[in-house]
């Protein structure tokens, strides 16, 4: 039986409705936000040493980064 | 255990949601508590590659009810003695050390989880992780030197952690009203992506590719792309501030105007 293709492996195609243009008055492209924001709407991709709980290490990076926030995706717990 | 941590800073926290549903990959250290050939571990390994059934342990902060958890797949990497190394890709909520359990018990020897990493949180991998230390470098450095560049190469945009989740672009017009909690219309839709089923989660971006909202489709791709009017997703997670773009709606209009 063939396995189930992980999330990763899904392969989109591009559907296009209509063509539309976007004001370059308004909003950002993620990449060129200025960087206060970019820092306030960015994720840290963080090779995670053992010991410290993922909490304690989100917490350490929210200090790191002087930031009211920060969340983590999914804990890693001994 | 160590590995793959994303880490929101600030508003992107908002994005938590779609992360748990991207899956995970693991390469893991699974202690034998008997002997068991190499050909005995590998067939057993190949059949836990299907759906499993789970109950969260005592010390997980979750309702402790069965659930289906997937295994998408599960590699053997190899064997010494009686520890054997795997890697394994699986659905987020999937506890690996119940996972080596239950091996064990098919195997007939019984076996424990001996050391676990994480390679891989939805869209992140291990390959371009950064460790704390980097973190408190480049942040120093930024503060020293105000080069944006500096931070490009340790915080990623939020719009990374929806790379896995599929995608609806909307017009600069609609993206108001989705902030103040109206559902998308057909209308609204420029483009997105194939293969959305009907009550999937999927991310509404602006032209910009900026993050708008987390969403609910209420019809497939197909439909969505053929549809004139009617609506096609309902927000459940606002990612832009209201206001980024300009209000093209009124508030309280009755159908008999």
């Amino acid at each position: 039986m063939p396995r189930t293709i992980a999330p990763w492996e899904t392969q989109r195609k591009l559907l296009v409705r209509t063509e539309d243009r976007t004001s370059p008055k308004y909003g950002h492209k993620p990449e060129e936000r200025p960087a206060e924001k970019y820092i306030r709407y960015g994720v840290i991709n963080l090779d995670k040493t053992a010991g410290p709980s993922s909490h304690e290490v989100a917490a350490w990076v929210k200090r790191i980064v002087k930031l009211e926030a920060v969340g983590h995706g999914g804990t890693l717990e001994a | 255990m160590t590995g793959v941590l994303p880490v929101m800073l600030g508003d992107a926290t908002k994005v938590v949601q779609a992360l748990l549903l991207s899956g995970k990959e693991y390469v893991c250290v699974m202690k034998l508590h008997g002997q068991a050939s190499e050909e005995q571990v590998q067939k057993v390994l190949k059949e836990f590659e299907d759906v499993i059934y789970q109950r969260p342990p005592l010390r997980a902060s979750v309702k402790r009810q069965l659930r289906t958890r997937r295994i998408y797949y599960l590699d053997f990497l190899e064997m010494e003695g009686r520890n054997v190394l795997f890697k394994v890709g699986c659905e987020g909520g999937t506890y690996i050390r119940k996972l080596c359990f239950d091996i064990g018990e098919v195997l007939g020897c019984g076996a424990h989880m001996q050391e676990l990493r994480r390679t891989r949180a939805g869209p992140f991998v291990e390959k371009e992780a950064v460790t704390l230390h980097d973190v408190a470098y480049w942040f120093m450095q930024w503060e020293e030197q105000k080069d944006e560049s500096i931070l490009k190469k340790f915080i990623q945009p939020m719009e990374q952690a929806l790379a896995l989740v599929p995608k609806v672009w909307v017009r600069d017009s609609a993206v108001d009203a989705l902030c103040h909690g109206a559902s998308l219309a057909a209308p609204g839709v420029v483009s997105l992506e194939s293969d959305i089923s009907k009550d999937s989660m999927v991310a509404v971006l602006s032209l910009k590719g900026e993050a708008v909202a987390l969403a609910r489709a209420l019809a497939s791709s197909d439909e969505i792309l053929t549809k004139f009017h009617g609506m096609v997703a309902n927000m459940e997670r606002v990612l832009i501030p209201r206001g980024t773009y300009p209000k093209c709606w009124k508030s309280g209009e009755k159908k008999n105007e």
